[in-house]
């Protein structure tokens, strides 16, 4: 049986059970005499029956979800002969790989041996006798949750207290995904990192200053060894990001300030929507109009006075990224110079400032702290950019300072590393996760020091 | 924003058109220094202000009365010009400063600010220190022109607005971190900076405890020497303790003026009696 | 003015002293009233640099990709005669023969070997398959001739749309002066003319420009985002109640509300390596698949749906809930009786800002190998799928100028979608706007 079969079943358990409890609570009360002789209303009852008919069944489900692949592979993998088992581990896996994607009727990375083909058939089998073990499972869960409570269903029974109490467990649950996120963020990038650190050194990877990832496959081939000195990573990341918040913190700044203080009704309805417009075009196409109109356009203008630019020089990426971040330090400026008390205008004002002098002297420097969270957000947001510079920046990974050259970013090289096939354990796959892991902490330092500045900020003026 | 919302509430209370009222007593004085005639404001289609007439004398104290809602702060926020800041108000009559219309396209508000200088019900510091609070305005208009002169000016404002002796050692703190009333001296210290002519005091003591309130009572006494001020406020107690004239507002209409002492023991209107007894308000 | 008599102006009393300041004050006006501009020009210099460069994106998208909702076909006379289709598997014909057959039929003068295959080459592959769709779902009886108009190579056509030039040498341009010629054969019989693009719309991805479409990354998305809503809609709000209106202040609370603020800005890239590293590697969910797409991205809108349920919550008047409690129901019956219902559009235009962003996301689905080249139409949720973005970035990779004129194409249609989810949102939040 499908998983959205099941899922659906399910559901249509859930709803029987739903009416059951309520038909059942409804005749005792008419044999108690009357519903208010009932704890709750026949509803709650109803829903309690649905909750116990779903709810651990739909636990059970996941469970075997989430281990499905793994037991069935092991089975799998036990009942291979052992000449295949004893295979080194790398081999192993993408024997497991080939089965899987034989079972699965996909391509198939070498020749089909008939091993193969045998195991991939066992496999679709275990596949099967899982699917169906599920099933029996589930469903005999559900309708023995359904018939538990119904037993249980008598007129002093707290049920809505119950259904209470079940609904705020789910709420407190969907409230923790965020630290489970974070969690699982934290422990995969930090794995993966740490195997990588046992085979490059932390120092070397941070302090290196020579980086080229691409391990040939083979022992014997050219350039076998890579080299994974991070700092021309790094430093490109801080180039572009450097040049997209020259553009994008004078620019946005300055057309808050404008918009909040200046603009008329007509002109600011025309302007936010133009911004909120700019914020929405998703990153992908401010790459593909870096790498297809900014570039060249700069590469030609920097080749009409005699300046060779790279066709992937930083500049484009930079200034692209700032166009994207505009709108971003913008509508940030915008709330913490609205949140300027209005009093304050009318001190600066009341004593005969003109409208910039209030601005320049009063308001950006009372709302200074709330502009350098919103500054510090973007730069952690340029530096997590990913679509632009993969597109219009740089692979190579040259360590300078001159925006002219091409430059490569974190982003980038995680992206180039895991794209395409990948070699389980080998540093140049593992690598792109120590930069993960790089990008993550850096991005977290900027984001909470940010955070805690504009909470601040707000509190005072509230 | 207050203003605003309390506009609101205005607005519902004098939605119904009608002729404006006779005011009663005399709008004269022999020295004036500042002219209203016929002002009316209008938030949008609803007006707040009607065919108001009063001089303000030269180094007098005039208070404005009224029950809350009645337009005293419209009024007085129209004459150094602080409306502007609000989009939707309108203002039409005439309000005489040394013989021109402030509202003249002509004129100019930033010196005309200079001039009239006003202090504000909450006390609103700049988040700056002490000491840059009163010396900005006089630096922005280029009053001052060296360090010393600074000094001078601060040290005089502050000395005017009594605040001196208090914080002479900690110029360089926050202005934010004095007390209520310390602030608002602060506040009028920061008006004065500028040597203006006219101080315009919109309820400045309402939210100071009543021990600061008589520091700026006795402040505003001071000032007179110097200064004209006009001052709105809901205590009548206070209009009797600071100004010469009070001038009573209802629902936007100027009911009537005269010297405080007429008002608050002879008053001719039925309304302001009933307002100064007590019998609302 | 000397510095003695500025200050003696400020000290002396006011009635002497008013006059010299403000004679100062207006003495500086002209300057400081300078500065006010300039300082007036900048701001508005920011907005019309923003407004340039936004109308300067889309006009070079709108520029290069109108042309590609038009495709150059050419009309074909296929002689079917009986025999050239299989009796028993018409699906094993060799359509490609047939298709080759009437492109000789139509140019006799060719013979040479060399000179066929370039002749050839001016027509799409894809015209073989038209020919069997057609065959197939009426098959011919006896002798006949299908008149098909079947797309041509994307280089043709490049040089029907201009954005080849026939008057350069012969190098410096994809198609040889031989095959210029037989083009102009085709235009001056009429046999040649652009036509609505609907492949654009209805195909796949493919190799081939002319043959390459839309629609599998749109269905793609489409699965995507079902998967991401389904799963972030009740979870964000159910969190965003729980936040607001039942959990404590303490630390634990604190520490989810840092969570979920970082998360919002934490790099997008980094949930795909979440998902590469837990859904995939983990818990071995099938790559390149929409439900693995749509987890990820849930994970990655949940912070902005969260947020944004929270304020339209916060926006609620307490005297609603007050009022519901003082009648005597429990908490969560006011919750989901009063105050949902009132925060609800509030949620909703959070949930779509939400949606849209996820929909122009590419980066976290490059990890979960959502990048891989996929012909097939996905039909549900675990087939292999692109999405429009990565589609989006796959074509902008090809080097074929057909490609660019593409790319730009989609872009425009994952624009339209974009705007029309945030014209909703806008629309949505007017409405129901409360003041309360």
């Amino acid at each position: 049986m499908s998983p959205f079969l099941l899922l659906l079943l399910l559901l249509v358990l859930s709803v029987a059970g739903y009416f059951i409890g309520q038909y059942k609570a409804l005749n005792l009360a008419r044999k108690a005499g009357g519903a208010s002789r009932l704890h709750s209303l026949p509803v709650y009852y109803g829903m309690l029956t649905a909750l116990w008919c779903c709810l651990p069944a739909f636990f059970m489900f996941l469970i075997w979800l989430g281990f499905e692949q793994t037991i069935v592979t092991g089975l799998m993998v036990a009942d291979l002969p052992e000449t295949a088992r004893s295979l080194p581990p790398a081999r192993l896996n993408l024997l497991i790989k080939d089965i899987q994607s034989l079972a699965s009727g996909n391509i198939v990375s070498g020749e089909i041996t008939p091993l193969m083909r045998q195991a991939a058939a066992h496999y679709v089998e275990l596949q099967g006798i899982g699917k169906m073990i599920t099933s029996v499972i589930v469903l005999v869960a559900s309708v023995a949750g359904m018939l538990t409570l119904h037993r249980h269903i008598r007129p002093e029974l707290r049920a809505r207290n119950h259904v209470e109490k079940v609904v705020m467990g789910l709420l407190v649950v969907c409230s923790t995904i965020a630290i489970f996120t974070t969690i699982g963020i934290v422990l995969s990038i930090l794995y993966e990192a740490v195997r990588f650190f046992r085979q490059v050194p932390v120092t070397e990877f941070l302090f290196g200053l020579e980086w080229s990832p691409q391990m040939a496959i083979r022992e014997d081939q050219v350039g076998s060894s890579g080299a994974f000195g991070a700092v021309p990573v790094f430093a490109g990341t801080i180039l572009i990001s450097a040049i997209a918040m020259l553009v994008a913190a004078p620019i946005g700044l300055m057309s808050a300030i404008f918009l909040s203080e200046y603009a008329d009704k007509r002109l600011r309805a025309v302007a936010k929507p133009m911004l909120e417009i700019l914020a929405g075009v998703p990153t992908v196409v401010y790459g593909f109009f870096a790498a297809l109109v900014v570039a060249p356009m700069i590469r030609g203008s920097g080749a009409q006075i005699g300046i060779d630019v790279s066709s992937e020089s930083a500049l484009a990426a930079g200034l692209v990224m700032g166009v994207m971040i505009i709108p971003f330090v913008s509508s940030l400026s915008d709330d913490v110079i609205n949140a300027v008390p209005q009093s304050l205008r009318d001190g600066a004002y009341s004593v005969g400032a003109t409208r910039s002098e209030t601005i320049r002297h009063v308001l950006v420097p009372a709302a200074l702290p709330g502009i350098v969270g919103g500054l510090l957000l973007a730069v952690s947001r340029a530096i997590g950019e990913t679509m632009i510079v993969v597109m219009a920046a740089g692979l190579s990974a040259n360590l300078t300072a001159n925006p002219l050259q091409a430059v490569t970013t974190v982003t980038v090289q995680i992206v180039t590393l895991l794209v395409g096939d990948q070699e389980f354990d080998s540093p140049k796959t593992l690598a792109a996760f120590a930069l993960g892991l790089v990008l993550f902490i850096g991005t977290l330092f900027l984001n909470i020091i940010a955070l805690t500045v504009v909470r601040k900020y707000r509190e005072r003026y509230e | 924003m207050q203003e605003v919302l309390k506009q609101n509430i205005v607005e519902k209370r004098i939605l119904a058109p009608r002729d404006s009222r006779k005011t009663i007593g005399n709008i004269n004085v022999p020295n004036p220094r500042m002219v209203c005639r016929n002002v009316n404001v209008y938030y949008g289609d609803k007006q707040a202000i009607r065919n108001v007439s009063i001089d303000i004398g030269c180094n007098e104290v005039l208070a404005m009365i009224g029950p809350s809602g009645c337009g005293k702060s419209t009024f007085l926020r129209c004459l150094n010009r602080m409306n502007d800041t609000i989009d939707s108000c309108r203002v039409t009559g005439e309000i005489l400063f040394d013989g021109r219309d402030i509202y003249d396209p002509s004129v100019d508000v930033v010196p005309l600010r200079a001039q009239v200088g006003m202090v504000f019900q909450k006390p609103n510091p700049f988040p700056k220190s002490i000491y840059e609070n009163v010396a900005w305005a006089p630096k922005i208009h280029g009053i001052v022109e060296s360090k010393s002169d600074t000094d001078e000016i601060v040290e005089s404002s502050l000395q005017k607005a009594g605040l001196w002796e208090e914080v002479k050692d900690r110029l360089d703190q926050p202005g934010t971190g004095l007390s209520g009333g310390q602030q608002q001296r602060l506040c009028i210290a920061r008006a004065i900076a500028v040597s203006p002519e006219v101080i315009l005091m919109d309820e400045p003591c309402s939210a100071l405890d009543p021990i600061a309130t008589a520091k700026i009572e006795d402040l505003i006494e001071e000032l007179r020497a110097q200064y004209t001020i006009a001052i709105v406020t809901h205590s009548m107690q206070q209009a009797s303790r600071v100004s010469q004239r009070t001038a009573f507002f209802h629902l936007g209409d100027l009911i009537e003026v005269g010297t405080t002492e007429t008002i608050f023991t002879k008053p001719s209107h039925q309304l302001t009696e009933d307002y100064i007894t007590g019998r609302y308000g | 003015m000397s510095k003695s008599t500025t200050g003696s102006a400020a000290r002396s009393s006011a009635s002497s002293g008013r006059v010299k300041t403000i004679d100062i004050v207006n003495k500086g006006l002209k300057s400081r009233y300078r500065k006010e501009k300039r300082f007036r020009v900048y701001g508005l210099l920011s907005i019309i640099a923003s407004a340039v460069f936004l109308a300067f994106l889309l006009s070079s998208i709108v520029f290069n990709g109108y042309s590609a909702f038009l495709q150059t076909y050419i009309k074909l006379d296929v002689p079917v005669k009986t025999g050239m289709i299989n009796e028993q598997n018409p699906r094993r014909s060799d359509f490609q023969g047939i298709i080759k057959a009437a492109i000789r039929d139509y140019f006799p003068d060719v013979t040479e070997r060399k000179d066929t295959r370039e002749l050839y080459s001016i027509f799409s592959s894809g015209a073989a398959f038209q020919l069997r769709e057609k065959v197939l779902k009426n098959p011919p009886e006896g002798d006949t001739t299908i008149s098909l108009w079947v797309p041509a190579d994307d280089d043709v056509d490049m040089l029907m749309k201009g954005h080849m030039k026939r008057d350069v040498p012969e190098s410096e341009r994809r198609l040889s002066d031989k095959q210029l010629r037989w083009i102009e054969k085709l235009e001056t019989d009429k046999r040649i003319e652009k036509r609505f693009n609907t492949t654009f719309f209805t195909a796949g991805d493919s190799r081939e420009p002319e043959l390459a479409g839309i629609w599998g990354a749109v269905k793609g998305s489409f699965y995507t985002m079902i998967v991401t809503l389904v799963l972030s809609f009740p979870i964000g709000i159910a969190a965003a109640v729980y936040l607001e209106e039942f959990a404590p202040k303490n630390i634990a609370t604190d520490f989810i509300e840092v969570n979920i603020n970082n998360l919002a800005a934490v790099p997008s890239i980094v949930f795909g390596l979440l998902g590469l590293a837990v859904f995939l590697n983990f818990f071995g969910m099938p790559r390149s698949t929409p439900l693995v797409g749509g987890i990820v991205l849930m994970l990655m809108t949940l912070p902005t749906i969260i947020i944004a349920s929270r304020a339209a919550l916060k926006a609620v008047p307490p005297s609603i809930r007050e009022a519901a409690l003082g009648v005597g129901s429990s908490k969560l019956q006011v919750i989901t009786g009063h105050v949902l219902p009132l925060a609800l559009p509030g949620m909703l235009t959070g949930t779509i800002i939400g949606m849209a962003q996820a929909l122009g996301e590419t980066a976290p689905l490059l990890m979960i190998g959502m990048v891989a080249f996929i012909v097939d139409i996905p039909g549900g949720f675990t087939d292999p799928a692109a999405v429009m973005p990565v589609q989006i970035y796959l074509w902008a990779d090809s080097p074929e100028r057909a490609f660019v004129e593409r790319t730009s194409a989609a872009i425009m249609v994952l624009l339209a979608f974009l705007v029309s989810m945030n014209a909703v949102a806008v629309i949505m939040r007017k409405r129901f706007e409360r003041r309360w």
